[in-house]
């Protein structure tokens, strides 16, 4: 007798677990693990399955380290996510994997999306086809430490408006020891964090020039412009003397310990920078030239739908993917997570652009540049030693800039055969 | 166990036919099939595999194609293939001699302390317990220009001049060859004086009657009688020299390998062209060349130290 009743509660379970399950379907999200986008990611999650009752989206997070890696392996093994989230400069090597798929035109027409979405989101777009939609964008901006500024007897609510003064200022808020070390830089100098996109996307066309051309698969600075931005660039360690290359270890640290009176870096660095609690710091949008050309370098993490989503998980998906290029999930995603929103509306809204810190930030994308990389970390070297060659090596510049042209140009090479 | 003997006996199959002995190379086998398997499956295996791929141009998400030895005529055609190929050398020359003649020096010293004897062997050992990315990290510190590097501020507080260190192409290599070193002498420490301890004491006490000099004890019975200790401790540190990689990539993560490659050993270029541009195939040429260096080196330097 108790038997036959277990049995039947048994079944009963079963009957309601088959019925949800043939309701709901399920879908899952991956990203990597840092602790507001979890936060902010949870959140969009929520408000979409309270929308969307037949839909549950799994979250599914892991350590950055080996990223690519962790994805292409379980997509190819027909595991893993619906939808993903990827760097806008790993989608190539998502595509030749068939990791990803293009967005179905009706469900994401790509005039609504030039439309909506900052220029830059056309580094998802091949052919005819976007590959993902990001939520939110990163740019760059010029960190500057008023306390610093103030000590060297500068305007701390007037911080530089182009190259000139940026140098001027950096010369003034320098200071050195008795035997000329310096033991506070004017301006950090730090090709590995993000002087490197300062130098390849702003100074190289303030100088006149571009960095690269046909779709960034050309290298295109080895030029008179390209010389002149990295002059302009290594003179400020040998001719100014304004910063020097691996002082306080890292440029970053130099800013946040007080050391460095400005620092040029991304929003990204917002989280790291917000609990400094010696100075007061402020940011201004990156220098323009003598001739009041600006440019900034934008960067993101885009959402994609992966080539394992099919039938009725694949329109689930895009259902999500929609909601968290939304506007109002870039609005959560603003407020929990720090990073600007995607899209124009969403962004510019006036209480945004008067913001202290996201104002300057924002300015920047709407010239910013995006760089096509086949090879971040390697074409990033290929930075970092051209202006070693010249610091440590003694090098010309000219000679320098010719062999970081010729190498990169073998990366971008060999990452199309 | 006679029961069971008994027992199996009693049901006459193939087992109970067999000799004890017959008995006991299987049971010796059956426990030992369970490493080999492991071993077999887990590195043997993908040894194995190395070599398929590196004659291949697999990069994770494109399926893998033949390609002869397109991989290695790329390696040798490579100047960063070269340059890594002289640090990794360097490290290995500079590194095993140092660390041996030093580690030698201190264990030959303190055998002969009784004071706190093992106190000071537990300071040198404790680096070794220590992870090498954390105490990379120490040293990174360490070796900053003023206002924060410790060595910097020393030296110029002796008005001399600052040392670019690990930003430096000349310097950098010795510069993380240095902690390296240190780390590994505390278990070098340990196992010579094993191998100290474990020459006869009647050996010294002939020679001091006999009326040897220390020099001459130690030339003449130390030495000689330390060689087995010597051939393995050459051999471990210099494998280890060969492959280090954890100290090169901490102590410079933002510029790994230093500046202008000037630390990079063989191993941080395979990681990062299997890791971070997914050359997985180049990347699989790269180790089987570190695989045939370890093997001759290993293999002349057993058979030097045996000869001799």
């Amino acid at each position: 007798m108790r038997f036959r009743h277990m049995l039947a509660s048994v079944a009963v379970g079963f009957a309601t677990f088959a019925s949800f399950g043939a309701k709901a379907v399920e879908i899952e999200y991956w990203q990597y693990v840092f602790d507001t986008r979890v936060k902010a990611m949870t959140q969009l999650i929520a408000k979409f399955e309270a929308a969307n009752p037949d839909i549950k989206v799994k979250q599914t997070t892991f350590p950055y380290a080996d990223y690519q890696t962790k994805v292409s392996a379980a997509i190819l093994a027909g595991q893993g996510p619906d939808v993903v989230q990827l760097f806008y400069g790993w989608t190539d090597n998502f595509i030749a994997g068939k990791m990803i798929r293009p967005l179905r035109a009706e469900a994401f027409p790509a005039a609504d999306i030039e439309r909506d979405f900052f220029p830059i989101v056309s580094a998802m777009k091949r052919g005819n086809d976007y590959y993902g939609l990001p939520t939110a964008v990163r740019s760059l901006a010029l960190f500057y430490n008023k306390k610093a500024f103030k000590d060297a007897g500068l305007d701390p609510n007037n911080p530089p408006k182009n190259l000139d003064e940026l140098v001027a200022a950096a010369e003034k808020t320098t200071k050195r020891d008795g035997a000329g070390n310096i033991v506070s830089a004017g301006i950090t100098l730090d090709m590995a964090g993000q002087d490197h996109q300062w130098w390849r996307e702003v100074l190289v066309r303030q100088f006149g020039g571009v960095p690269y051309t046909d779709n960034d698969t050309k290298v295109a600075y080895n030029s008179e412009a390209g010389l002149k931005a990295l002059t302009f660039y290594t003179d400020l360690q040998t001719k100014q003397k304004v910063g020097q290359v691996g002082f306080m270890d890292e440029g970053q640290a130099a800013f946040r310990a007080g050391l460095a009176a400005m620092t040029i870096d991304g929003t990204f660095r917002l989280g790291s920078f917000n609990t400094i609690k010696g100075f007061e710091w402020g940011v201004t949008e990156l220098p323009a030239n003598a001739q009041g050309v600006r440019s900034n370098y934008a960067s993101y993490f885009a959402n994609a739908i992966t080539t394992k989503a099919e039938g009725e998980k694949l329109a689930a998906a895009e259902k999500f993917l929609a909601y968290v290029s939304s506007p109002e999930a870039m609005k959560i995603w603003l407020e929990v997570v720090g990073e600007l929103p995607a899209r124009r509306a969403a962004a510019l809204t006036p209480e945004n652009t008067a913001h202290p810190v996201y104002g300057p930030f924002l300015k920047g994308l709407e010239y910013a540049h995006t760089t096509l990389f086949k090879d971040e970390a390697a074409q990033r070297q290929t930075a970092i030693d051209m202006v070693n060659r010249v610091l440590i090596g003694k090098e010309e510049p000219k000679a320098s800039l010719a062999k970081a042209a010729e190498a990169e140009q073998a990366i971008i090479d060999r990452a199309k055969r | 166990m006679s029961a069971v003997t008994h027992r199996e006996a009693a049901t006459g199959g193939l087992w109970s036919r067999m000799s004890l002995g017959q008995k006991q190379v299987i049971w010796a086998w059956g426990f030992l099939a369970v490493p080999l398997l492991f071993y077999v499956v887990i590195r043997f295996w993908p040894t194995f595999q190395a070599f398929y791929l590196s004659v291949t141009d697999w990069t994770i998400t494109k399926p893998a194609s033949f390609v002869g030895l397109e991989n290695y005529k790329r390696l040798v055609a490579d100047p960063l293939f070269w340059q890594v190929f002289r640090n990794t050398f360097m490290y290995l020359i500079l590194g095993t001699p140092i660390s041996l003649l030093i580690s030698f020096v201190v264990a030959y010293y303190l055998d002969r302390v009784r004071f706190m004897h093992s106190f000071i062997r537990a300071l040198y050992f404790l680096p070794f317990l220590t992870t090498a990315a954390a105490m990379a990290w120490v040293w990174r510190w360490f070796y900053q220009p003023v206002p924060i590097g410790v060595i910097n501020d020393i030296l110029s507080s002796f008005g001399l001049p600052q040392q670019p260190f690990l930003r430096s192409t000349t310097q950098a290599l010795p510069t993380v060859l240095a902690p390296a070193v240190w780390a590994g002498l505390g278990f070098q420490i340990i196992i010579f004086l094993a191998g100290l301890r474990a020459i006869p004491a009647t050996y010294y006490e002939a020679a001091r009657i006999d009326g040897l000099s220390e020099w001459a004890i130690l030339r003449k019975i130390t030495i000689p009688l330390l060689k087995p200790t010597l051939v393995f401790l050459v051999v471990f540190s210099s494998i280890g020299f060969l492959r280090i990689f954890d100290q090169v990539y901490n102590i410079n993560t933002n510029d790994p390998g230093g500046p202008l490659n000037s630390t990079k050993p063989l191993v941080l270029m395979i990681y990062q062209t299997a890791f971070s541009s997914y050359e997985m195939g180049y990347a699989a040429s790269q180790t089987v060349v570190l695989f045939l260096i370890l093997l001759v080196i290993s293999l002349v330097q057993l058979r030097i130290m045996r000869d001799r």
